[in-house]
């Protein structure tokens, strides 16, 4: 018989502490669904995706109930879409965002990633088509996502595509103005982008990846903060052991239903993903997390230390649990999606800056940010230019998914609803950015010896 | 379910490592009729109970039983909706589910 205290432990974590799997999300590459003829090839992309996940829903519901471990989202992601609608003779792919938005509709998942393109070094015709076409696409859309990667540490920071981004979020904040600028959720900007992330907004399906293959992005930040409350007052050695022990057994699940999931499929496993990915609900939060370190409220004097300690013990835990972990594997910090860092922008702990420095030690970036409705375009470009530069410096991947809420300003909130949450509108720096942004190029690639 | 896909050693791991068998958990305030109510739950669904252990923690039930699925004859979500029925009557907790999770989440 198994030991008692596991099973209770088991079952505390998903009725007390919130633990679920956030996402199993399934790879599907499109890159046989090109065609000179844009409709033909958007009717290949429906068919290919309808018929690869159609009983994805089905079996991932399944094996949920088996297991009793709930699992959130069911999605897909798909090669990027400007590698694809570039062989058509197309000016605009937004006819491509609907039809994935159909598909997506069609097989009942939550959302859909892989509007996205490349440019880290420069521009397809392809990928400039695909650009312009963002916020058309975001708007008319309810479950796409879409991501660009404009900078990596092998090539450097495209400040051209920088620079258009800007524009694109301005566009998009537009566009989507009545539902508070919903548009900018589901559009990321990438430094170092992965081709196997299985969250949303950034997940696309890589070139480098499976015909078809599945992912999983398993959470539990409520876990975490439950098991730290058992070991108050003592030293780091304690808590990061802590961690490392919770990230074991979250991955350990996550591993077991993915696996069940790709063996009735039939569709390879490809990676887990471990991101402490919080949600607005108390008790999901990993700014609770830190202020168990011992911080009074998130963003004060020691919170990069206690963020970078998180993030590497939730990795560390996570490698020993499986041997295929991959994706953005760490501690996500969005604000509007975590109730502990909204309440610490309304008590005045944390600011804009403040999560710059979070996002050198954590899984990936700027997330989930509204700022005022009038922030200038080149002041966007420029928070994607800072936070490229850390994730091209440092090696790792960094993002920018930041919300101009149209027509709001500093003291207002932005509603997004679910998972996506709300968030009060922070203030951005008041000087202006204009002529760097203007001058465009390519900030080169940075030397990687010489570390100080 | 289909085991067509399966490999043989595949087929092995299952039975034997425990995909037959789950663990049935009964959490709430002690009262009478709790066993008798879901051991005819699970007989009804000719699900075998391999072991019991049960204790009495502040006036809190909790009950984790061993059984054996290999010849139920229903689904292992319909098994669980039948013990949450169960439950809900008896004003506690019930669930089933497969044995594996919890040896692979708390065994290296």
């Amino acid at each position: 018989m198994i030991n008692r205290d596991y099973i209770m432990e088991t079952i505390g974590m998903v009725e007390k502490n919130k633990f679920d799997i956030r996402t199993i999300t399934m790879g599907i590459s499109l890159l046989d669904c090109a065609s000179e003829d844009g409709k033909r090839s958007r009717q290949k992309i429906y068919d290919k995706i309808t018929k690869k996940s159609e009983h994805l829903v089905k079996t991932v519901e399944a094996v949920e109930k088996e297991y009793g471990i709930p699992i959130i989202n069911k999605r897909i992601s798909v090669t990027p879409i400007s590698i694809i609608a570039g062989s058509s003779g197309d000016s605009s792919y937004v006819e491509y965002a609907k039809i994935l938005d159909l598909a997506a509709e069609a097989v009942g998942i939550d959302f859909l990633g892989g509007f996205s393109a490349l440019v880290h070094k420069g521009f397809t015709k392809g990928d400039e088509i695909l650009i312009h076409s963002i916020p058309e696409a975001l708007a008319v859309t309810k479950k796409v996502c879409s991501s660009v990667n404009v900078a990596n540490s092998k090539v450097g920071i495209n400040m051209d595509a920088v620079k258009i981004m800007g524009d694109i979020i301005k566009h998009t904040a537009y566009l989507t103005r009545e539902k508070d600028s919903l548009g900018c959720a589901k559009l990321v900007i990438f430094a170092n982008s992965v081709e196997d992330n299985p969250f949303m907004a950034g997940a696309f399906h890589g070139v480098g990846e499976y015909e078809t293959s599945l992912s999983v992005g398993v959470s539990g930040p409520g876990v975490v903060k439950a098991a730290l409350e058992g070991v108050r007052g003592e030293s780091f050695d304690v808590v990061s052991e802590v961690i490392k022990k919770t990230a074991f057994k979250i991955t350990r699940a996550g591993e077991l239903l993915v696996k069940e999931v790709s063996r009735r499929l039939n569709v390879p496993f490809n990676i887990m993903d471990l991101s402490l990915a919080p949600t607005p609900e108390i008790g999901d939060s990993v700014a609770r997390i830190l202020e168990e370190m011992g911080l009074e409220r998130c963003g004060t004097h020691g919170t990069t230390a206690a963020l970078a300690l998180l993030n590497d013990a939730v990795k560390k835990g996570g490698i020993m649990a499986s041997s295929h972990v991959g994706g953005l594997s760490g501690a996500f910090i969005p604000v509007s999606e975590d109730e502990g860092m909204i309440e610490a922008v309304k008590k005045g702990a944390i600011t804009l800056d403040k999560l710059e420095a979070m996002t050198c030690v954590c899984s990936v970036g700027l997330d989930m940010i509204a700022v005022p409705g009038d922030t200038s375009a080149s002041t966007l470009s420029a928070i994607i230019a800072d936070e490229c530069a850390i994730g091209v410096i440092n090696n790792k991947s960094t993002a920018v998914r930041i919300i101009p809420v149209y027509g709001k300003g500093i003291g207002e909130e932005a509603e997004f609803g679910g998972l996506l949450g709300r968030a009060p509108i922070m203030a951005v720096n008041k000087f202006s950015s204009e002529a760097f942004i203007k001058r465009g190029g390519r900030i080169p690639a940075p030397v990687h010896s010489f570390k100080n | 379910m289909n085991f067509k896909n399966l490999r043989a050693f595949e087929l092995a791991f299952l039975y034997e490592g425990g995909f037959m068998k789950a663990i049935v958990t009964i959490i709430g305030e002690d009262k009478v009729g709790i066993i008798a109510r879901t051991s005819s739950v699970l007989s009804e669904a000719n699900v075998n109970i391999l072991d019991i252990n049960q204790t009495v923690m502040r006036e809190y039930f909790t009950m984790i039983m061993l059984v054996d699925i290999q010849k139920m004859n229903v689904s292992i979500d319909k098994l669980n909706e039948q013990l949450n029925e169960a439950g809900k009557d008896l004003g506690l907790s019930i669930r089933v589910q497969r044995e594996d999770i919890f040896k692979k989440m708390h065994e290296i």
